[in-house]
C-alpha cells in the first residue's frame, strides 16, 4: 500500500479557515482574557468546554461513515446488479472472511481496554482537578450568580424566555415524553443499524437540531450569563453592580400602542377579554404557521428550490412516499413536539432577546 | 494409588516369610517402608499440582479451560460466565469496529459502577446531617487517606457519565437503532438519561455547601410552578396548593432548603435512584440481547426495497 499523504482538500483548507477566523475574532472582542479563562476553567465547566471539542469530533465520525454509506446506497441503486451481489456495506469485506467473530477475546479485550483507558482519565482528572467546595451553605448569602450544575443550565436559561411553570416543569416533561416518542413517529423503515444521511435526512435533522439547542442553551448560560443573570459577552468582565432596566413588553401593549394599534383603535387588546383572546389567536396561530413550516421542510426538495422560475415547494418524491406511510396520529403527534418544543424555544429566543416581548398570551392564571 | 496397594502387600508377605528379624526392627522397618511410601505419593500429588487448571479447586471455579482456544472453548468462556454472559458468543465482525459504536453506551455502565464503588467508600465518611455534612467534606478531603481523590473521582466520573449517555443517545439516532424492533428499548434509555441526571442532581445537595445550597434551590424552585400542583403554579391555588402541602414541599420535606432535604437526596442519592436504575438497566442490557444485539453496522437497504406498509 502507498502511504498515505496529507493532501490539501478544500474541506481542510475550510476547517482551517474557520480555525484561523476564531482566534483572529477572538484576539479582536475578548477583552478580559482572564474573565474568560475563569468562567471556562472553573472545574464544574470543565465537562461543558470538553463538550465542546466531544461534540464536533463525534458529529464528524458519524458524518463521515454516513458519507461512506451514502456513496456506496447511490452506487447501488443506480447498479441493481451490484446491489444483488454486494455485501452492502461500506466496511472492507473479502470472500472468504468470517462474518463473525468470537466475543471472546475480540469484544472482551477491546472492553478491558477501553475501562483501563477510562480509570487512566479519571485519575489523571481527579489528581490534576479538585472538586469545587463552596462555603458552608447559608440561606441568607445568596450566590450570584445562582447557577444550575451545567447539564440543568439550559433549563435554567428558559426562564429567561417562559415562565418557572412552562420552562421547569412543562418543556422538560414535552422533551422526555417527545423523546420516547421518537421511535413511534419516525415511520421511516430505511436506515435501521447503518449510518445514513440521505435517507433519514429529516429525523436526523430535527434530532441535531433538538440537541443543539439544548448544548446552545447550556453554553449561553455557562459562558454568557453573568451575575443576576446579565447577558455578557465571552470576555467581556461580569460587572457586579450592573443594572439592565428591563423595558419588555407583552405582544398586546406592543400592537395596541404601536402606530398600528392607534390608528386603527385596538385599545380592547389591553382589557383582560381582549387580550386574553388575542392570546389564544396569536398562539393557534403559531400552531398553524408551526405545522405548515415543518411540513414544508419534511417534504421540500431543496435542491431544485429556485426563485426564478420562482419554486419554493418542490416536492421530494422519496420524502414524500415516506410520508404516506406515516399515520396520521404520527404526524399530529410529531407536529405537536416539534411545535412546542424544537420552534417554540428558538421563537421565543428570539422574540425575547431581540424585541423584548415578555409574553404572548396572558391570561389570569398563566402567561406565556 | 491404584498400583501401590499391590506392592505394600507383597513386602509385607516377604516380612512375614523372613521372619528371623526382630519385632523391633521389623516395627522400624514397617514405620520407614510406610513413610517411603507416603513420600512417593506426596512427590507424586505435588507434580500434579504444577498444573493447578487440574485441580479440583480450579475445576469448581473455572468451567472452561482458557488455554485452548478452540471455538468451543470460546464461546464457553462467554457462556459460562455470569459477568459475560451478557454477551452472544458471537458477534458480527463489524459490530467490533469503534467508529461505529463509540462505545458510549459501555462507558456509561462502567462509570455507573465506578460511581457506585466511590459512592460507598464516601458512605463511611459522610452524615446526612446539616451538623456533620459539610464537616465530614473538609475531613474528607484533609484527613482521610485517598479522600480528596475519592471525592474527585465521584465527582467527575458523574460529570463523564452524564457526557457519555448524552454522546449514546446521539449515536444512536445517527444509525437509526431506535427502529423496530428497538422502540421499547429506546424509551427505557431515556428514562434511564432522566434517571442519570437525577442521581447527579442529588448528589449536588451533598456536600452542603453554597453552590449545592444554590443550585437546589433554583431548582426545586422551579418545582413551586408545577401546573395544578404547585402553590405558584397555574391552577395551583385554586386546588387549594399552599407552600406547606405542595410538590416542593414533598421533594424538599419542607418548605426550605434544610435538614429534611439533605436527608431526602441522601436517601435518593444513595439508595432510591439506584435501585430503580438498576431496574431499568437490567431491562436495558437484556432487550439488547433479545433484540439482536446492537443494530449494526447493518448492511445498507435501498429505497426500491421498501416494503409496503402492513395493514393491520
Amino acid at each position: 500500500m502507498a502511504k498515505r499523504r496529507f493532501n490539501l482538500t478544500k474541506g481542510k483548507l475550510l476547517g482551517l479557515g474557520v480555525l484561523v477566523a476564531v482566534v483572529v475574532l477572538a484576539v479582536l472582542v475578548v477583552e478580559d482574557w482572564q474573565q474568560l479563562w475563569k468562567i471556562s476553567s472553573a472545574p464544574d465547566n470543565v465537562p461543558i468546554v470538553a463538550m465542546l471539542f466531544l461534540v464536533p469530533i463525534f458529529t464528524w465520525m458519524g458524518v463521515r461513515q454516513s458519507l461512506a454509506n451514502d456513496r456506496l446506497i447511490r452506487e447501488l441503486e443506480q447498479d441493481p446488479k451490484l446491489a444483488k451481489t454486494h455485501h452492502r456495506k461500506a466496511e472492507p469485506w473479502r470472500p472468504g472472511w468470517a462474518r463473525e467473530l468470537h466475543v471472546w477475546p475480540y469484544l472482551v479485550r477491546i472492553e478491558f481496554l477501553v475501562t483501563v483507558i477510562v480509570t487512566v482519565i479519571l485519575f489523571v482528572w481527579s489528581i490534576t482537578l479538585n472538586a469545587p467546595l463552596e462555603e458552608p451553605a447559608n440561606p441568607n448569602l445568596t450566590m450570584n450568580p445562582s447557577k444550575a450544575p451545567w447539564y440543568f443550565l439550559g433549563l435554567q436559561e428558559m426562564l429567561v424566555y417562559f415562565d418557572p411553570w412552562i420552562a421547569g416543569v412543562v418543556m422538560p416533561s414535552l422533551i422526555m415524553v417527545g423523546l420516547m416518542v421518537f421511535p413511534y413517529v419516525d415511520s421511516n423503515p430505511l436506515g435501521n443499524g447503518y449510518y445514513t444521511l440521505r435517507q433519514r435526512r429529516f429525523a436526523v435533522g430535527m434530532f441535531a437540531v433538538g440537541f443543539l439547542q439544548w448544548i446552545l442553551l447550556i453554553v449561553i448560560g455557562t459562558f454568557i450569563r453573568g451575575p443576576g443573570w446579565i447577558w455578557f459577552w465571552p470576555g467581556q468582565t461580569w460587572d457586579h453592580n450592573a443594572v439592565v432596566f428591563d423595558k419588555n413588553i407583552d405582544l398586546h401593549d406592543l400592537i395596541a400602542t404601536s402606530w398600528i394599534g392607534k390608528t386603527l383603535h385596538l385599545g380592547f387588546l389591553q382589557s383582560n377579554l381582549g387580550k386574553w383572546i388575542f392570546g389564544a389567536l396569536v398562539v393557534g396561530g403559531f400552531y398553524i404557521v408551526g405545522a405548515l413550516f415543518f411540513h414544508w421542510l419534511m417534504t421540500v426538495d431543496f435542491k431544485r428550490i429556485s426563485l426564478r422560475p420562482l419554486r419554493l415547494f418542490p416536492r421530494d418524491p422519496f420524502e414524500q412516499k415516506l410520508l404516506e406511510r406515516t399515520s396520521i396520529l404520527q404526524y399530529v403527534m410529531f407536529q405537536f413536539f416539534a411545535i412546542s418544543v424544537l420552534l417554540a424555544m428558538p421563537v421565543k429566543l428570539i422574540l425575547r432577546l431581540g424585541l423584548t416581548i415578555k409574553y404572548v398570551w396572558v391570561t389570569p392564571w398563566f402567561n406565556i | 494409588m491404584e498400583p501401590e496397594r499391590p506392592d505394600q502387600a507383597e513386602l509385607k508377605e516377604t516380612k512375614q516369610l523372613t521372619g528371623g528379624e526382630t519385632a523391633g526392627s521389623s516395627l522400624v522397618g514397617k514405620v520407614r517402608d510406610s513413610g517411603m511410601a507416603l513420600k512417593e505419593r506426596a512427590v507424586e500429588e505435588v507434580k500434579s499440582y504444577k498444573d493447578p487448571q487440574n485441580t479440583q479447586l480450579w475445576k469448581s471455579i473455572f468451567r472452561v479451560s482458557h488455554d485452548r482456544s478452540d471455538p468451543r472453548n470460546r464461546s464457553l468462556a462467554i457462556l459460562s460466565n455470569v459477568f459475560l454472559h451478557l454477551h452472544p458468543a458471537k458477534i458480527n465482525r463489524d459490530a467490533v469496529r469503534y467508529p461505529f459504536t463509540w462505545g458510549m453506551g459501555g462507558i456509561t455502565f462502567y462509570l455507573f459502577i465506578v460511581l457506585t464503588f466511590s459512592g460507598v467508600l464516601l458512605m463511611f465518611y459522610y452524615h446526612p446531617t446539616k451538623a456533620d455534612a459539610f464537616k465530614d467534606i473538609l475531613y474528607l478531603e484533609h484527613d482521610v487517606p485517598f479522600g480528596k481523590l475519592l471525592r474527585n473521582m465521584h465527582r467527575w466520573a458523574a460529570h463523564l457519565m452524564v457526557i457519555t449517555t448524552w454522546l449514546h443517545m446521539f449515536r444512536v439516532v445517527l444509525t437509526g437503532s431506535y427502529k423496530r424492533p428497538r422502540e421499547f428499548n429506546w424509551g427505557v434509555g431515556v428514562v434511564l438519561l432522566v434517571l442519570t441526571l437525577l442521581l447527579s442532581f442529588t448528589g449536588y445537595l451533598l456536600p452542603d455547601d453554597q453552590l449545592g445550597f444554590w443550585a437546589v434551590t433554583v431548582g426545586t424552585n422551579m418545582a413551586r410552578a408545577t401546573p395544578m400542583l404547585g402553590s405558584e403554579g397555574p391552577f395551583g391555588v385554586q386546588l387549594g396548593m399552599t407552600p406547606f402541602n405542595d410538590v416542593r414541599f414533598g421533594l424538599l420535606g419542607g418548605s426550605i432548603v434544610d435538614s429534611n432535604a439533605l436527608l431526602r437526596s441522601y436517601i435518593w442519592h444513595c439508595i432510591g435512584i439506584p435501585l430503580v436504575a438498576s431496574i431499568f438497566m437490567a431491562v436495558h442490557f437484556w432487550r439488547i440481547r433479545k433484540d439482536g444485539g446492537i443494530s449494526g453496522p447493518a448492511p445498507v437497504m435501498l429505497e426500491s426495497e421498501m416494503k409496503a406498509v402492513k395493514k393491520n
